[in-house]
């Protein structure tokens, strides 16, 4: 290539201004772009470091989360015997009988309220959850209307700080503790005690889930089998991590949508840079005469001009970057279709999501570079020297 | 006795513009030794650049043929043209041609980069040129910091700067002032009788072509005459 990159460089330099304008629309289009993945990767995140990897999940058969399934206690002292199920060290075995329902909470930015999850067990559902303590207050106790929010939740809505109170069911219920579940699904959930809330709610006979923990990976498989195929149940028992990668679909509206606005404005921004370029090209017609002469190949002149695009959207992109950062860990929430309830989950924007960004911008400079730089280095010498 | 540096034979270009047929040189038959300096003078038109740009390789002729240092110019392809004229030919424009953004010193160094020599060498070698054009002073001056006479010794400085086998310039003077032009000049004077460069000079004014050995005359792209110049 042999033309100095110095020479493109202080050609965008001279002109600032143009530069400037074309790499904050190409800015522009990689925020939006890393926005969308940095939502996507933060939910993905939050989803995937939910639960245990020895966790099984039983819900009703065909029920598609804990919403919408339904256990009874009956069921759960034939699911809390069976083979295979890890025990605590007082000799229980580790199996939780949980209640699953919403509430709504208002915010200001939702005056109407969001739903969110409200999640009954006892101190063993509270045990298996190793990745959740308690942040501030303390734990809920036993036959009491108790709440322990999830930080993310705590964080988003004043009414559910430490010390406040919420009015649901058959009274109020005092905040206690808010609890820290790492990036895990627990910080977008509000947990009491499931007697409580069983009773309150008047579905004492009506439970949503058991969670189970296998004592190992080899009797884990058999051990959903075995639940599957108990015909007494009619229960179906899914790994509760699997259960929490598969609501990650949550995003895929937007993730869809963010993507697709991307690429409408990768394109706008292609052309701007492509604008800039040709007008760079005109501009310096003269020059590229020159440079010919004094024996630059067309190729060289080609290169000379693409790395002269690359470098503008090299700047749109690390000026897009730079505006989404402040995004990191900004704690936001997404409903999701699959528990009609509110995630939370903090925006998480990885090295490999600005990775992203920049190639995204540098595909633009590809774009918007190629044709001018080809017209550049198609120019017959003399033509180029001629113009002005 | 004397070799050739520049034989062109029954050369001719022709091309089309605005819709017309012209024709921009007929037949052309020139030869220019080692060590000359020839003056192609002509009136607008005449095809006295043209025939400079067909020494240079920047254009192809219609016909004919044009020898430049026992090359066959017809037979090069893109590449090797752009790499044979870096090699070969240092050209001095009449608008000067400097990059703007770069300096002096960048500016003389810039043929330098189509070499193998490292960076040390090809800067040690642009400030010769520049201290034999008497800019050793300038060398971090931007163009538009410099005079136009200036100017052009700079690119008199990058024209020699590979030490070509030819210096071809374009109305060197055309865009200069008396003195700055009498500077040019002396400096293609000397560039000539001290170090043996053959240079070929385009030029309308006859007292740029007093600085030349050889005097060709065009009309109407047809080679009049030619002529020992005035100061020979």
């Amino acid at each position: 290539m042999k033309i100095p990159i110095s020479y493109n460089i202080r050609n965008l330099i001279i002109r600032r201004t143009t530069t400037m304008m074309t790499a904050l629309g190409i800015a522009l289009t990689v925020a939006v772009l890393l926005s969308v993945f940095a939502l996507v990767e933060g939910l993905r995140t939050s989803l995937t470091a939910t639960g245990h990897p020895l966790h099984i999940l039983v819900m009703r058969k065909g029920a598609t989360a804990e919403l919408n399934s339904s256990m009874t206690q009956e069921q759960f002292q034939t699911i809390k015997v069976k083979q295979g199920i890890a025990g605590l060290p007082n000799g229980e075995p580790m199996a939780s009988l949980e209640l699953v329902t919403v509430i709504i909470l208002e915010s200001p930015d939702n005056p109407s309220g969001i739903n969110i999850s409200l999640r009954g067990l006892t101190t063993t559902g509270f045990a298996m959850r190793e990745y959740v303590r308690i942040a501030e207050g303390r734990m809920f106790q036993p036959g009491r209307r108790e709440l322990v929010v999830g930080k993310g939740l705590a964080k988003r809505y004043p009414k559910a700080r430490l010390g406040s109170k919420l009015d649901f069911g058959r009274g109020e219920w005092d905040i206690v503790g808010v609890m820290d579940g790492g990036q895990s699904a627990a910080n977008s959930e509000i947990f009491c005690d499931l007697a409580q809330l069983a009773s309150d709610q008047n579905r004492e006979s009506g439970l949503s889930s058991v969670l189970i923990r296998a004592t190992d990976r080899a009797s884990m498989q058999a051990l959903m089998n075995n639940l599957v195929d108990d015909q007494r149940l009619n229960m179906d028992a899914v790994s509760e991590k699997s259960y929490y990668e598969a609501q990650t679909s949550s995003a895929a509206p937007i993730q869809f949508l963010g993507i697709f606005v991307a690429i409408i404005m990768a394109i706008g921004s292609s052309f701007a840079a492509m604008n800039t370029m040709y007008a760079a090209v005109a501009r310096r017609s003269a020059e590229i005469g020159t440079l010919r002469v004094l024996g630059f190949s067309r190729t060289g002149i080609l290169i000379s001009f693409m790395i002269e695009s690359l470098l503008l959207c090299l700047l749109g992109g690390i000026i897009g970057c730079l505006l989404v950062l402040p995004l990191n860990n900004f704690t936001t929430g997404i409903g999701s279709f699959i528990t009609f309830s509110e995630f939370t989950f903090n925006f998480r924007i990885t090295p490999g999501i600005m990775l992203m960004g920049m190639t995204f911008a540098l595909v633009m400079g590809i774009l918007g570079g190629l044709f001018p730089a080809s017209s550049a280095a198609r120019k017959e010498i003399l033509t180029a020297l001629r113009e002005i | 006795m004397t070799e050739a540096v520049i034989k062109t034979r029954q050369l001719t270009k022709e091309f089309i513009r605005d819709e017309f047929h012209v024709v921009a040189l007929k037949d052309v038959n020139l030869t220019i030794n080692q060590g000359e300096f020839v003056a192609l003078m002509g009136p607008s038109g005449s095809g006295k650049s043209t025939l400079l740009h067909l020494i240079a390789a920047m254009d192809r002729p219609t016909s004919g043929d044009i020898l430049v240092l026992n090359q066959s110019l017809r037979d090069l392809g893109e590449r090797e043209m752009a790499h044979w004229r870096n090699r070969h030919i240092g050209f001095i424009f009449q608008s000067f041609n400097l990059i703007p953004v770069m300096s002096a010193l960048e500016n003389v160094e810039l043929p330098l980069k189509l070499t193998n020599l490292k960076k040390k060498e090809r800067i040690e070698h642009a400030m010769t040129a520049l201290n034999l054009v008497g800019l050793g002073d300038r060398v971090n001056h931007l163009p538009r910091q410099l005079s136009g006479g200036q100017e052009q010794r700079v690119a008199i400085a990058r024209a020699i700067v590979t030490d070509p086998d030819l210096i071809l310039a374009d109305e060197p003077t055309g865009n200069l002032d008396a003195a700055s032009a009498q500077e040019a000049l002396t400096l293609l004077e000397k560039l000539n009788r001290d170090y043996g460069k053959t240079v070929v000079m385009v030029t309308h004014d006859p007292h740029a072509a007093s600085f030349a050995s050889r005097v060709c005359h065009l009309g109407k792209g047809v080679l009049l005459e030619q002529e020992p110049s005035l100061a020979q």
